[in-house]
């Protein structure tokens, strides 16, 4: 019935006015991303040719109403925090994928999978008040107070904790059978084939997903901002409150006006810059997969 | 099933830049835009709602954001009505300023912490680091967590004016946006000090929640002496137009300064203005 | 794989710990979910479901919170899909994977993926907002969640295309098909299920925004009438309430239940979308 279509009598004229059109629709969603920067960098034009860059890294603390303009702190804090997050969930999350794949009796394994599609869902705001009165009170007992970069990595951990385990049970997923009945023929014990062949060969996948939650533990928003603290200062340990860049934007932007706001997108430009260099390096640890 | 992709893709792009415009047609429907002040944005949200009802063809929106937000809008005309929960500054004198509510500021303790009230110099000293343990005021051996307002917040500006701070000159442990973030981080952590909008403090210490008020001078920080003008640390909160308000703004303003909203404005915890 | 005693000791300690991770996750979440539920449930009926907010939240319900929060999504994914649709296809089935386009575009994506939903709300007050003049909208809140939306349901898309097996292409081809016929007959039909995922997973974190919406689509609670209209999304909904609204918590905590919800009945629809599709199609041919 298909061969009925009407569409097949010129096909080169049909195919060349989709490709056309589906040109089109891919240099739109490309120029979304120059128009962001774009925006963002109209925005924060007035400071940045007023001031400069350097100020942003060398003025005296963040003081935008008194005219102090140091991002350099956040910058730390946004860095640290989301170091913090991968070095937390990343391990956190493999088990996970490993446990659902291998460990796990299937009724278990498939509860499982649902609970951590679930976490996924749970809006940060959620995360964020949760944080807030459950986590912050606890970790405020033993060293104030409380809300803290360790509050911030906690709460950023469980949040991204099921993008790693996803994509690493899928990773997981794709290694082939035959791999794993081999190894198990050659009698190496469950723990060598699991360490030894199975996360080997699914490294580009798991590597793939860790790098993805640390973009989201980056540009975390809600749930920082409730729980960290919000101190502007470079972390000196884990139990010092912080400000990350995100949370900076959301608690001044509404009020914001003048060089404060052009600042404020300035630190938006910032947070892109980190993506980009994620992103980047994303690509060289990916290529050497495909290589090494 | 669907002719070619690409005539849908074109279609569904008409569709788009028809919502698009739709927007920009119409704007014929009396609006009146307010923003500004996160304090006020509920209280002005409910007052809308009312004045909505007794309109009919009105439509009262409400964004939330700082009190200088409010101003600025109000000047720029971005807003047809700023919200500032303070009194005007001396730079903000071309603006025009309504009040409708009441509002006090108090420190705020967590129920467990000994210290019963605190001079206007510890509290200075507290904010500014030079007293870190509640020992020092007469407590227990416990480090202070100073809790502060971020930027912006006319409750910071009150806070800095009221005992003659700079905010860079103070030493914040937690910096907090909105007033339920300090009291949830006040009632979590016992050695915590904050400052927070008396109404809210007294309802939750009503509910349970594990936060006292401390009394300013000597006054204690309840909602009636904010009433009665004994208490020492309180605010308007106000409306701001650019010139006298005219029309539909006037109309509003009036409304949100009559006897008809004493129950919304006491529903928000704040004290009404008109007997 | 075969189950068998652990021989060594490495092999008891990795269980031991894979066990115990696994738990340690499912404990945080049934902490989590528990605390929702403790504090949430009690708020949960109809009336709350349907009703309009009263007393800024406290009480009432959240029935136009649900109603703007619905449109947002709807302007987001009338936009995104098709966008997003011409996209994948574009990438899987036009162009080689050395094209140059293709990896600026991929590059570009990878980029717009990673990109902080903040920042995507900066962008969206500077340019849909103050630019195009939508102001405070739903229509600029959709807007913006459509950019958002945009490279998950790609990417997504983009390789549940190319898990439709080269045969299937190869066949097309010998019967003559056009390569447009090809693709509306056989790739897109055959990739449903994973273009339905696409579609979930763009949705899915779309619609717990907070911060690409506060500034877009606003914070007006009132029910909206037109896509002009501002409109409070259910999670700016949870953050006011929670953080701005003495005595909001139990409201703020049964509308992030009712979220939460929501996004479980979204992703099962999908999930039967998918399937029941797949199979109709199959049966066809």
């Amino acid at each position: 019935m298909i061969l009925s279509k009407p569409s097949i009598s010129s096909p080169s004229r049909a195919d060349a006015r989709l490709t056309a059109a589906l040109a089109l629709a891919a240099t739109l969603a490309v120029g979304i991303l120059l128009l962001i920067v774009l925006f963002l960098l109209r925005e924060s034009w007035p400071v940045l040719q007023r001031v400069g860059v350097l100020r942003f890294l060398t003025d005296p603390g963040w003081h935008p109403l008194e005219g102090m303009l140091n991002l350099a702190p956040m910058l730390g804090a946004t860095a640290a925090s989301s170091l913090g997050a991968i070095l937390v969930a990343g391990p956190l999350g493999v088990a996970s994928a490993v446990f659902g794949r291998y460990y796990a009796p299937p009724a278990i394994a498939g509860l499982f999978r649902r609970m951590v599609a679930l976490l996924a869902g749970i809006p940060s705001v959620v995360f964020g008040l949760w944080g807030l009165t459950v986590l912050v009170p606890r970790i405020a007992q033993w060293q104030p107070p409380g809300a803290s970069l360790l509050a911030g990595i906690l709460i950023l951990a469980l949040m991204v904790l099921p993008t790693v385990a996803l994509t690493a049970e899928a990773a997981l997923g794709a290694v082939p059978e035959s791999y794993l009945r081999g190894a198990a023929a050659l009698g190496l014990p469950r723990s060598g084939i699991i360490l030894g062949v199975a996360l080997p060969a699914a490294r580009g996948g798991i590597v793939a997903g860790i790098l993805l939650a640390a973009a989201r533990a980056l540009g975390e928003t809600m749930a920082v901002l409730m729980v960290a603290g919000n101190v502007v200062q470079m972390p000196a340990s884990l139990f010092d409150p912080v400000r990350t860049l995100t949370a900076n934007i959301a608690l001044e932007m509404a009020y914001a006006t003048g060089d404060h706001r052009a600042a404020l997108f300035v630190s938006g430009l910032a947070l892109m810059l980190l993506v980009v260099t994620l992103v980047a390096a994303a690509g060289r640890l990916g290529g050497r997969q495909l290589h090494g | 099933m669907k002719p070619l992709a690409a005539i849908s893709v074109l279609k569904t792009f008409a569709f788009a830049l028809i919502l698009a415009a739709a927007p920009l047609a119409h704007a014929a429907e009396q609006k009146l835009v307010l923003t500004g002040s996160s304090t006020i944005a509920p209280l002005a949200a409910e007052i809308g709602k009312r004045f909505e009802k007794l309109n009919p063809g009105v439509r009262v929106d409400v964004q939330t954001g700082g009190s200088s937000r409010g101003t600025n809008d109000a000047r720029n005309g971005l807003a047809d009505i700023g919200m500032a929960s303070r009194a005007l500054n001396p730079e903000e004198n071309d603006l025009k300023s309504f009040t409708i509510a009441l509002d006090g500021v108090s420190v705020i303790l967590h129920k467990d912490n000994p210290v019963k009230a605190l001079t206007n110099q510890q509290v200075i000293d507290i904010y500014t680091g030079k007293i870190a343990n509640w020992r020092e005021v007469g407590g227990k051996d416990a480090r202070i967590t100073v809790v502060n307002k971020a930027e912006g917040h006319s409750t910071l500006e009150l806070f800095l004016h009221h005992f003659k701070l700079k905010n860079s000159e103070i030493k914040a442990h937690v910096v907090i946006g909105d007033n339920q973030q300090g009291i949830k981080t006040v009632a979590g952590n016992p050695g915590a000090i904050g400052y927070v909008s008396v109404g809210t403090a007294e309802f939750e210490v009503g509910n349970g929640t594990s936060i006292k008020l401390l009394p300013m001078d000597g006054v204690a920080a309840t909602v009636e002496n904010v009433r009665n003008g004994s208490f020492p640390f309180s605010r308007p909160l106000n409306l701001v137009t650019k010139t006298a308000p005219q029309g539909l703004a006037k109309r509003f303003i009036d409304f949100a300064r009559s006897k008809d909203v004493n129950d919304l404005v006491e529903a928000q915890y704040f004290v009404p203005l008109a007997r | 794989m075969a189950r068998r005693n652990p021989r060594f000791l490495r092999d008891l300690l990795l269980a031991l710990l894979v066990w115990g991770v696994a738990a340690s996750v499912a404990g945080s979440f049934l902490w989590l979910v528990g605390d929702m539920l403790w504090h949430g449930a009690g708020q949960l009926s109809w009336n709350f479901l349907t009703a309009a907010t009263e007393n800024a939240g406290r009480s009432g319900g959240i029935g136009s919170i649900l109603v703007s929060t619905l449109l947002i999504l709807a302007v987001a994914m009338v936009v995104a899909t098709p966008l997003g649709l011409a996209t994948a296809v574009l990438l899987s089935e036009f162009v080689s994977p050395g094209n140059r386009f293709a990896q600026l575009v991929g590059l570009s994506l990878d980029v717009l993926a990673g990109v902080p939903s903040i920042v995507f709300g900066l962008f969206g007050m500077a340019f849909f907002s103050v630019f195009l003049g939508l102001g405070f909208s739903i229509l600029a809140g959709g807007l913006t969640l459509a950019c958002m939306a945009l490279p998950i349901f790609i990417r997504t898309a983009e390789a549940g295309l190319r898990a439709v097996p080269d045969d299937w292409r190869r066949g097309a081809a010998a019967l003559g098909l056009s390569r447009s016929a090809a693709l509306s007959h056989i790739l897109l039909p055959a990739a449903t299920p994973a273009l339905a995922a696409a579609l979930m997973l763009g949705i899915g974190r779309a619609m717990a925004e907070t911060a690409a919406l506060i500034f877009t689509s606003g914070y007006v609670d009132r029910m909206p009438s037109s896509l002009a209209d501002s409109g409070r999304a259910l999670a700016v909904h949870i953050y006011d309430l929670s953080m701005n609204v003495a005595g909001g918590d139990a409201n703020a905590y049964a509308t992030a239940l009712v979220l939460v919800v929501l996004l479980i009945v979204i992703n099962n629809i999908a999930l039967w979308l998918a399937q029941n599709l797949l199979q109709k199609r199959i049966a066809q041919s």
